[in-house]
């Protein structure tokens, strides 16, 4: 483009041009989107309920067992083999290991179809670090501190918000603010900084990921026990700018409520990341076409021919030498009983306590969510700034949608949206009825009117929408949660059992999912007697 | 019959003149919305003897048809007279920038273009017999007709010298329009206040007041307007337009000048695009000692590569453009063809349509020459294109001994933005050496020649350029005070430096 000759708007006049032109453009008939549905295995799931599998036929010995191949399994996986602990095995339900951050693809992109992006790093993770390092997303060390790959890194422009009709950079409005909602966000900006910057006196961070490493300090736990709406409100933080944004974190984050979530949990949101790099570009986060399945596929493939997958497990007892798993294998439609010294259960509460025969604990819910994989023959646009990674809308019900390919090409053509919403507005339960009784073409409609909401300049170049359902997708972090039913439920973990998820920490992150799967290695590989230098 | 007082009498006089002068203005607005679709049709589809021609046909039988229409109207002449000066006012108002909105959306134009015309002289053919019917109780026969048609006549005379004279260079094309429709329902209106109260005009002044305001909030837009008709903006005419998935290109040509542009942005000027592409070319060429094997990034109007096969060693050219509908645009082509000089058909061009960014890191081959010839730094999908991991990813493309330039925009409008393409290259690992020239339709723009060892100050330049010269090689490497190196950030993927202080640096420019 060289120079602008002549006209002094011109550099200007494209942009505006095609706007005009897609609105007036906009064809009246609607043509319902095609597109597949899924979701994890639900029919599975219902028969673990219902206790309907066919007793074993065989059994086979295998040293340690991991029951489940989401983030926390994999990772459980991956620590033992850095101890040079290679005889186990890891079984998975779905045909697919990753759990939660799963990924498709389809002839346009590779799409995430839960997680999406790992936030850097806080230097306290160094387990995680270690680990990314040998993945090559961490490329070398600078002044003591992690180079990233760049290519792995959020290219900017990493977010924008739909505010007034107008794209903004970065997720808070900053235009027709009035001075209540100025004067709350400073304070609250303050405020979270402070938080972030704390210390206890050992040194331990106010709020750290993974929160395991946090400082105890009472007053900060007591954070635990309000909801952070309730906090918000002492603080008489009523800015509804800021309360709709600190809405949309819970939402992001934890599928939830703030009114539901803990103060301890909100705040947390926005004062415990710290990202520990050499590039100064600390705040932010490493994303992938396929979003975190990148990880969980790296992981996967150093475990090898290790995963078994279609195989649930539905019943665990300790016996005379170990432990006893029963597991239903669907392709061969049998069950084998695995007899292992010790057994790391990565899956979350509700089914692990099914398969001892123990009662779950009621304290535990988990927020449904829905996902759409929306293929576009062109690049969103809109009034104001450009196209980003993460693109949000303040008036929209959904947490808007991320761009596949912005980390792999420069110019976006055709692509694929993964659109996110939290089912956060009503009881899970009921959400998750909604979400199987609905249609999936009331669904997809559903999807598509909102992303038209946000890009009417979409219209007609929606190719498809592939709907995908989380029933359980999310812990959610209800005041009390973190601080005393999590530890609570850790601290009942007996050997030959191990349990590892994100739910025991009770934040759904990678982070954490990672910090349990590694717990769960090592403390399985102490209980076995394997020697090891502890990565925690 | 009624009361003959003074006041409505003068009331009478002053409807007729007014009516008169409705004639005038009736007659001025028609030719003017007519000049304006002509003018239009031939800026926009070109040839404007045909366009002109059929336009003034297509008005005048349109008039025709109007005229013998009026034959059907029995009653209430005034009211319909009042209704047809609304009508015009607004299709006539609206019809320039309705052109120029609708052009780049529609698919056959013509039909859209012809049809408005007709409307209009529809209308006005209309107005005229009706007016003679109005006026025919004031005056008698002979009179009515001859100051009429004397009317209409001097109000044809009024449009056409003002048109071009007065209208077109200081208004432009939409605002006349909206002003023109202005003036019709301000006529509109005026016959309302003075029309004898008896007839119920409720809903026509409701209409005209409408009307009116549409038009005013039109004028006041304008400026907004033209900048959505993208075509108005283009200050040539328009050849050819599409639109792909990834950009808008625009062909223009005024006399032997053809100009591209993407997006708004010029590319080329025919008349001294051989500045550029020499200058961006042979300096690169005529540093590697036998150029063989050349890749050649963006520059899908196959320039670059025209200058390239002038270097008779050139065996393989590569290629890379993103957007199949500029390639195509330019092999298929007679007219562009011939400014490429076939180099998009040649057979040693291999022509790929991909994005750079992906495709630079998935090839493994090697080029003793790399030309990057990437639109400017507008947005952060070209700026990707600029940072240190997109020159690092290149890097390893580069056969020893090879070199590779970058067109790195302007160091005059933009010098941070240029100084930071050198800084960034060489934090990839580049040694580098900076030159600029003068390229009239683009201003003082600059490039950088970039090596994996110093590209040093001398080059062997192939006999026959018409504008590089060893002199003029030489010379471009010197910089200026007012362009000199300044301290710059590097432009990486998570900040984009570049396009930031690009956008800021010209929008100073440009006021
Ligand atoms: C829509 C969505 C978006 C998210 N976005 C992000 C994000 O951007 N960043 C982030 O850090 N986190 C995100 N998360 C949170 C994500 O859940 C965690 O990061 C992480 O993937 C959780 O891993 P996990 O191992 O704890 O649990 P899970 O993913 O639940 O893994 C459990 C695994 O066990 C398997 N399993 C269950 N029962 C059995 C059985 N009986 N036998 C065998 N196998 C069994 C399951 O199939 C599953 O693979 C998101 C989650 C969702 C749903």
């Amino acid at each position: 483009m060289k120079a602008d000759a002549g006209g002094p708007s011109r550099r200007a006049i494209l942009k505006g041009g095609m706007a005009a032109a897609t609105v007036l453009a906009l064809p009246a008939c609607e043509t319902p989107t095609s597109g597949s549905s899924g979701g994890a295995d639900m029919a599975l799931g219902h028969r673990l309920r219902d206790g309907a599998f066919p007793e074993p036929v065989r059994e086979e010995r295998v040293p340690l067992l991991i029951a489940g191949g989401g983030v926390a399994g994999l990772s459980a996986g991956w620590r033992l083999r850095e101890a040079g602990f290679d005889d186990f095995r890891l079984i998975e339900l779905e045909d697919q290991p990753g759990g939660n951050a799963r990924g498709g693809r389809n002839a346009v992109s590779a799409y995430p179809l839960g997680a999406h992006y790992l936030p850097i790093p806080n230097e306290e993770a160094r387990g995680l670090r270690h680990m990314l390092r040998q993945m090559g997303v961490i490329v070398g060390e600078r002044d003591g501190k992690p180079v990233y790959d760049p290519l792995q890194l959020c290219a900017d422009l990493q977010e924008r918000l739909l505010w007034q009709g107008k794209w903004q950079e970065g997720l808070v409005p900053r235009t027709g603010l009035s001075s209540k909602d100025e004067a709350d966000l400073a304070a609250f900006n303050r405020t979270m900084a402070d938080f972030s910057r704390r210390r206890d006196t050992e040194g331990r961070p106010a709020f750290a990921i993974p929160i395991a490493y946090s400082a105890r300090d009472a007053d900060l736990l007591a954070l635990d026990r309000m909801s952070f709406a309730q906090w918000l409100d002492q603080q008489g933080w009523t800015s509804s700018v800021l309360r709709a944004h600190v809405r949309y974190a819970c939402r992001d984050d934890y599928g939830t409520e703030p009114a539901d979530v803990s103060a301890w949990a909100g705040i947390h949101y926005f004062a415990s990341r710290r990202g520990f790099t050499a590039d100064g570009s600390g705040d932010n986060e490493l994303t992938w076409p396929e979003g975190n399945s990148r990880l969980t596929s790296l992981i996967a493939d150093r475990l090898g021919d290790r995963i078994t997958t279609g195989q649930v497990a539905f019943r665990a007892r300790p016996d005379e030498k170990g432990a006893m798993v029963d597991v239903f294998d669907a392709q061969q439609g049998s069950s084998i009983r695995y007899r292992a010294d010790a057994v790391i259960l990565a899956m979350p509460h509700f089914i692990a306590t099914r398969l001892l025969g123990e009662k779950p604990d009621a304290a535990y819910s988990y927020a449904p969510w829905l996902i759409a994989n929306v293929t576009v023959d062109r690049a969103p646009e809109g009034k104001g700034s450009a196209l980003a990674w993460d693109n949000v809308s303040a008036s929209s019900a959904s947490l808007g949608y991320v761009v596949a390919t912005h980390q792999s090409d420069s110019h976006t053509g055709p692509t694929v949206l993964t659109w996110y919403m939290a089912l956060s507005d009503m009881p899970p339960a009921s959400a998750r009825r909604l979400l199987v009784d609905r249609s999936d073409v009331d669904w997809r409609r559903l999807v598509r009117d909102d992303l038209l909401g946000m890009n009417p300049d979409l219209n007609g170049a929606i190719r498809s929408i592939d709907l995908w359902k989380w029933g359980h997708a999310m812990v959610r972090p209800t005041p009390g949660f973190l601080w005393d039913v999590a530890p609570r439920q850790r601290a009942a973990i007996l050997p030959p059992f191990f349990r590892a998820h994100s739910d025991l920490s009770g934040l759904s992150l990678f982070e954490e999912a990672h910090y349990r799967g590694m717990a769960a290695a090592e403390a399985a590989l102490s209980s076995i007697g394997h020697p090891h230098e502890t990565l925690l | 019959m009624a009361d003959a007082s003074a006041p409505t009498e003068r009331r009478r006089t002053a409807l007729v003149g007014l009516l008169l002068a409705s004639v005038f203005a009736v007659a001025t607005c028609g030719l003017i919305y007519e000049l304006l679709a002509g003018t239009i049709a031939s800026y926009l589809l070109g040839d404007s003897v045909t366009q002109f021609s059929i336009i003034i046909g297509t008005y005048l039988f349109a008039m025709g048809v109007g005229s013998w229409c009026s034959r059907y109207v029995k009653r209430d002449e005034l009211r319909l007279f009042i209704r047809v000066e609304i009508l015009v006012a607004l299709v006539g108002g609206w019809s320039a920038a309705g052109l120029f909105l609708l052009f780049p959306l529609v698919e056959q134009f013509r039909p859209i273009l012809y049809g408005l015309v007709f409307v209009i002289g529809f209308l006005v053919g209309l107005e005229i017999p009706l007016l003679m019917r109005i006026l025919r109780d004031r005056f008698d026969f002979s009179e009515t007709v001859s100051n009429v048609l004397t009317f209409d006549y001097v109000g044809a005379l009024a449009a056409s010298l003002l048109f071009p004279l007065l209208l077109v260079p200081h208004l432009g094309l939409i605002r006349t329009g909206l002003m023109f429709g202005l003036l019709n329902v301000g006529v509109a209106l005026l016959l309302l206040l003075l029309v004898p109260s008896r007839a119920s005009l409720m809903r026509e002044r409701i209409l005209a007041l409408v009307v009116m305001m549409s038009l005013i909030a039109g004028l006041l837009t304008a400026e907004r307007i033209q900048r959505w008709s993208e075509i108005a903006a283009y200050g040539e005419r328009v050849i050819y337009a599409t639109s792909s998935p990834y950009q808008r290109l625009v062909l223009t040509r005024h006399d032997d000048d053809i100009r591209l542009y993407l997006n708004g942005n010029l590319q080329f000027s025919s008349r001294d695009e051989y500045r550029y592409h020499e200058a961006l070319v042979h300096p690169a060429m005529g540093r590697v000692a036998r150029p063989a094997n050349v890749l050649i990034l963006g520059g899908g109007d196959g320039l670059a590569a025209r200058e390239v096969f002038r270097h008779p060693g050139v065996r393989h050219v590569t290629l890379v453009d993103l957007d199949p509908a500029m390639t195509r645009l330019f092999s298929q082509t007679g007219l562009l063809r011939a400014l490429n000089g076939d180099a998009l058909t040649d057979k040693r061009m291999h022509v790929v349509n991909a994005d750079a960014f992906r495709w630079v890191r998935e090839t493994k081959a090697r080029f003793d020459v790399i030309i990057v010839d990437f639109p400017d730094p507008v947005d952060f999908s070209v700026g990707k294109l600029y940072t240190e991991t997109f020159y690092r990813m290149l890097r390893p493309h580069l056969a020893p001994g090879g070199m590779a330039v970058v067109q790195s925009t302007s160091p005059l409008v933009a010098p941070a933005a240029f100084w930071t393409v050198a800084q960034t290259l060489e934090t990839a690992g580049f040694q580098t050496r900076p030159y600029h020239v003068y390229v009239p339709s683009f201003g003082e723009w600059g490039f950088i020649l970039a090596g994996l060892v110093d590209p040093g100050t001398t080059t062997r330049l192939l006999p026959g350029n018409r504008f590089l010269s060893d002199a003029t090689a030489r010379q471009a490497l010197v910089f200026p005070l007012d362009m000199a190196r300044r301290r710059v950030p590097v432009n990486r993927l998570d900040n984009q430096a570049l396009v930031r202080s690009f956008a800021e640096e010209w929008a100073r420019y440009e006021g």
